[in-house]
């Protein structure tokens, strides 16, 4: 059984390398020790307590929520109208008009955020939280339009006619059946946009104004030796609420699923 | 005889430049079940849908009820339909799913419970009210689809080749339980189908359609038995076609020469599209007889010999040569007690008369 071993091989050196530095965040965070290295001094909870007590953080991720939150709606709801209207209806010019919409997602980010700086710049405008949303909500617009896309092509487009002759409006049908279909779709799009918002930092970097995200606070930190244990404590927070945010958007996912009597393959966990 | 529901006159719908409807002009009869027979692609669905609104027509009035139909949308009409895929909210129950129409309607809450019973019961789905309507089999989706449109009592069913997705015996079963259905609740159902056989079980009237045209309107008897033209004699069922020479036009019928068969008299009103140098003699498989023994026929008969016999219990389907004639020639007979079925090779004689003979 040669393959077999080769196989085997392969898989534990692709998770070693995939999940040995998230497993790193935890040791060190809980070591007593201000410089990041083995041997472990031994157990301590102090660099959260560092944390709790650091204000700018507190502004920081405050902001970095606010924004990953609005860009989240913002590019949901601007994909939903995209991928409606791409899967439903065949109008000139559709392909080119869905090709520029999913540019941004192969456009390498400092690109784009060079480019929405001189723009803003020119328009006169000031750099503030909202200037990151405008651009986090672009880059997260060609993940909702693929996600989104394919929810609404799989919906039967006989579904909406059957509300339709049975005396319901076009925008109650809308509510009624096809929103509730696509949940699944819109879920996992807020989701995605939410995570890529959450720890995007080039974009945020050259857009924010005097109030930084939680990415650019920690790069700022990074400067200074002394601070990296309790940015580990910070990287471990986070890993356990991106955990947890998974496994309520798959319960969700899959409830919604089990209610359509969908397929339930697919998804995160 | 009373007005008639549904009013189609000159009736044109364009795909681009795919024209998918030619002048399309009918009557549909209060009560009726009618339906539109076809190949795919005929346009029989198309038509389906300008009359429930879900397509627009580029000409022509459409009037249901006495009422012009120009610019109503689909959900103010007095039709509905149940879809080829049945398009059951899969995020309703079957309860949920019936009283749809009734809540789009603004139905008070206390009549929609009961009415919703009712029709359950009306399709043989009582107490499946609770169901989740994705766990249903392919003839209770039917059902709960049937009994959504029903609910509502609309002027006209619409429905769009509803038995093609179930199995043969279940489309069986359905194809008598919508026949009860109709003359139950005395609505006007329209049924498209590709299915001959269906609409002429099923159907009071049939349109038959090729190429976005109604090629012949008529009851599935007069649809079988005279056939407009070649196209309408091969849809519907099995038909032998025959080479023939004209010998005269005489006062009431013509005076033919039939490849293989012999002379003969046909009526004039047995060639129902005239008379051209490439008009064929169609016989009916079931209009030919196998002679046995010393059986004589009781006008005309020819020699022949069993290519296949096609056994299929009550009946059996036998391709037979006549000399003079390129192609088999098909021939139904009934298994009747003491009636032996034939070997391939066996010699036979093969009976006819000239009743039996469309000119086409």
């Amino acid at each position: 059984m040669k393959s077999s071993l080769w196989l085997k091989t392969y898989i534990v050196v692709f998770m070693v390398f995939l999940y040995a530095p998230a497993i790193l965040l935890p040791v060190f965070a809980f070591n007593n020790s201000s410089i990041v290295s083995f041997p472990l001094k031994g157990f301590t909870t102090d660099w959260f307590i560092v944390l709790a007590e650091t204000e700018a953080l507190h502004t920081s991720a405050k902001n970095s929520l606010m924004i990953a939150v609005v860009s989240a709606v913002l590019a949901t709801f601007f994909g939903t109208l995209a991928a409606r209207a791409s899967a439903r209806y065949n109008f000139k010019g559709r392909k080119p008009i869905m090709g520029f919409i999913m540019v941004p997602m192969v456009l390498p980010e400092i690109i784009i955020g060079v480019s929405l700086l001189v723009v803003i710049l020119q328009l006169g405008l000031d750099l503030s939280l909202w200037t990151i949303v405008l651009g986090h909500t672009l880059i997260c617009i060609p993940f909702c339009v693929a996600i989104l896309n394919s929810a609404f092509l799989a919906l039967d487009n006989s579904l909406e006619e059957a509300s339709f002759d049975l005396g319901q409006t076009k925008l109650n049908t809308f509510w009624l059946v096809t929103l509730p279909l696509v949940m699944p779709g819109i879920v996992s799009s807020l989701l995605i946009s939410f995570t890529i918002s959450l720890d995007e930092f080039i974009i945020a970097f050259f857009l924010a104004g005097t109030e930084p995200t939680l990415p650019v606070y920690i790069w700022g930190q990074l400067r200074f030796p002394q601070k990296l244990p309790s940015l580990m404590a910070l990287g471990t927070i986070l890993l356990v609420l991106s955990i947890v945010l998974l496994i309520i958007a798959d319960y969700f996912r899959r409830r919604s699923a089990r209610k359509t009597g969908a397929n339930t393959s697919g998804g995160f966990i | 005889m009373t007005d008639p529901i549904i009013h189609l006159s000159g009736i044109n719908k364009f795909y681009g430049d795919f024209q998918a409807l030619y002048d399309v002009t009918a009557n549909i009869q209060t009560g009726e079940f009618f339906s539109l027979l076809g190949p795919s692609g005929c346009g029989k669905t198309t038509l389906l849908r300008t009359i429930a609104g879900l397509e627009e027509i580029n000409t022509g009035t459409i009037i249901i009820a006495g009422q012009s139909m120009d610019g109503v949308p689909a959900n103010k009409r007095p039709t509905n339909m149940v879809f080829q895929s049945y398009a059951i909210f899969p995020h309703m129950t079957v309860a949920e799913n019936v009283a749809y129409g009734l809540k789009a309607r603004k139905t008070p809450r206390s009549e929609i419970g009961y009415l919703v019973a009712e029709t359950l019961k009306m399709v043989g789905l009582e107490g499946f009210g609770d169901r989740a309507s994705h766990a249903l089999s392919g003839g209770q989706r039917q059902r709960v689809a049937l009994a959504r449109a029903l609910v509502l009592k609309p002027k006209v069913l619409l429905l769009d080749e509803p038995l093609s997705a179930l199995d043969k015996k279940m489309r069986e079963q359905m194809q008598s339980e919508l026949r009860h259905l109709q003359r139950a609740v005395g609505i006007t159902f329209i049924l498209v189908t590709h299915d001959q056989e269906e609409a002429l079980t099923m159907s009071d009237r049939i349109a038959v359609m090729f190429d976005g045209r109604i090629a012949q309107l008529d009851s599935p008897q007069e649809l079988y038995r005279r056939p407009i033209n070649r196209q309408v004699a091969d849809f519907i069922g099995v038909m032998n076609f025959l080479d023939m020479k004209i010998e005269s036009k005489l006062e009431a019928c013509y005076s033919i020469e039939i490849a293989g068969l012999g002379k003969a008299m046909v009526p004039l009103d047995q060639a129902p599209a005239g008379i051209s140098s490439n008009t064929k003699v169609g016989i009916r498989p079931e209009m030919l007889t196998l002679l046995y023994d010393d059986q004589i026929a009781i006008e005309n008969e020819v020699a022949a010999s069993v290519i296949d016999a096609y056994y299929v219990g009550d009946m059996t389907y036998y391709q037979v040569m006549i000399d003079g004639i390129k192609k088999p020639v098909e021939i139904s007979m009934r298994n009747t007690a003491g009636r032996a079925v034939l070997e391939r090779g066996a010699a036979t004689r093969v009976g006819w008369g000239n009743e039996s003979i469309l000119l086409l």
